[in-house]
């Protein structure tokens, strides 16, 4: 999507995105320097978002598109700390796989890193005040997260390209349809891998996850 | 149990990505699509939305071009197939040691516990000593 975004729209989208980054190193940096032993973990978020975003899957409305894999890190570390790592993710796809791209780096940064990691914190948060499960909230927090983001792309587009007749509304309907929609068993399968992947985590690191305060106390025991 | 759950769950994701393939249905092979262009299924959604910006605004034209573009699509699948290897690598190499250090724990665990229990029957033994003396 090189120079698809209008310039001013890009250069706004990086201001907004700009001091969430700076908010997220700064974050980075402290947790490591009290918990240095959480470096690996946070390798894992990184990690794992570059799997997902990796993996072009085929949906059911014909086109493909792929999984964002942020909600891991934002629910460990918590929605700031994905900011940083997201923009590495998105820097390596626009400069060697044109994938993304360097002009619509603010725009993607602020639906990738920014509003998916903020809505999977905040959803996982909710959910367990609400009882659910530690699994379901996972899945929810992961999948929405996932999904918002696309969300938040249409939202993008149809601001930039409002439609000539219907304006905003109809635009973003259009644009929503391609990417919020497509985007549907996609969430869905990020939700379900982000599952997998804290099991594993649990499984083998409760005592850390304990410690920072991800998993409450009867789950760290099953 | 946990690893029955993991198993479904992947399953899960398999028939997802998969299901697609088989629902959507095939295009025609002489189908044109509005541009008398030969209508594709499961290309890129960017791709899409490109489309429909030029629908919406027929005069726009995208003001930068990529810096490098791979060569190709097979350097394009290479090098998506690199970050996907990175990361899962990553991930295989922290499970991988937080299994082996787990493991180390119980076995030591094991060790100490025998260590005590020879310890106490040793303890035992002088105490019978001790009484016989």
């Amino acid at each position: 999507m090189e120079g698809f975004l209008p310039i001013e729209h890009a250069v706004g989208w990086s201001i907004a995105s700009a001091p969430f980054v700076a908010w997220g190193i700064r974050s980075v940096n402290r947790r490591i320097r009290e918990n240095p032993e959480q470096r690996m973990l946070l390798g894992v978020a990184a990690a794992f978002t570059f799997v997902l975003s990796a993996l072009k899957l085929p949906s059911v409305t014909g086109s493909c598109s792929h999984p964002t894999g942020t909600g891991l890190g934002a629910v460990l570390f918590g929605p700031a700390a994905m900011a940083p790592i997201g923009a590495v993710v998105l820097l390596f796809q626009a400069l060697l796989l044109a994938h993304g791209g360097l002009t619509t780096l603010g725009a993607n940064l602020f639906s990738m890193a920014i509003v998916g990691p903020f809505a999977a914190y905040g959803i996982f948060q909710l959910a367990r005040r609400l009882k659910a499960s530690f699994a379901v909230s996972i899945f929810l927090a992961a999948s929405l997260a996932d999904l918002l983001t696309y969300v938040t792309t249409s939202v993008q587009l149809a601001w930039a390209f409002p439609d000539p007749v219907g304006g905003f509304t109809v635009s973003f309907l259009k644009f929503a349809g391609i990417f919020a929609i497509t985007q549907i068993p996609l969430a869905i399968s990020e939700g379900l891998l982000t599952v997998v992947i804290f099991n594993a985590l649990a499984r083998f690191n409760p005592q850390e996850l304990r410690d920072m305060q991800v998993l409450g106390k009867p789950e760290a025991q099953a | 149990m946990k690893g029955r759950q993991n198993l479904l769950l992947l399953l899960a994701v398999v028939l997802l990505a998969a299901l697609p393939l088989w629902l959507v249905e095939k295009p025609a092979p002489d189908a044109l699509d509005a541009e008398g262009k030969p209508v594709e299924i499961f290309g890129g959604a960017d791709g899409k939305a490109q489309e429909l910006i030029g629908k919406i605004n027929p005069d726009y034209q995208p003001w930068f071009q990529p810096l490098l573009e791979p060569a190709s699509n097979e350097i394009a699948s290479l090098l998506f197939a690199l970050q996907a290897a990175l990361g899962a690598g990553f991930i295989g190499y922290y499970l991988g040691s937080a299994v082996t250090r787990e493991k180390l724990k119980r076995e030591q665990e094991k060790q100490v516990d025998k260590a005590r229990q020879a310890s106490a029957s040793e303890d035992n033994n002088r105490g019978k000593d001790a009484h016989a003396g």
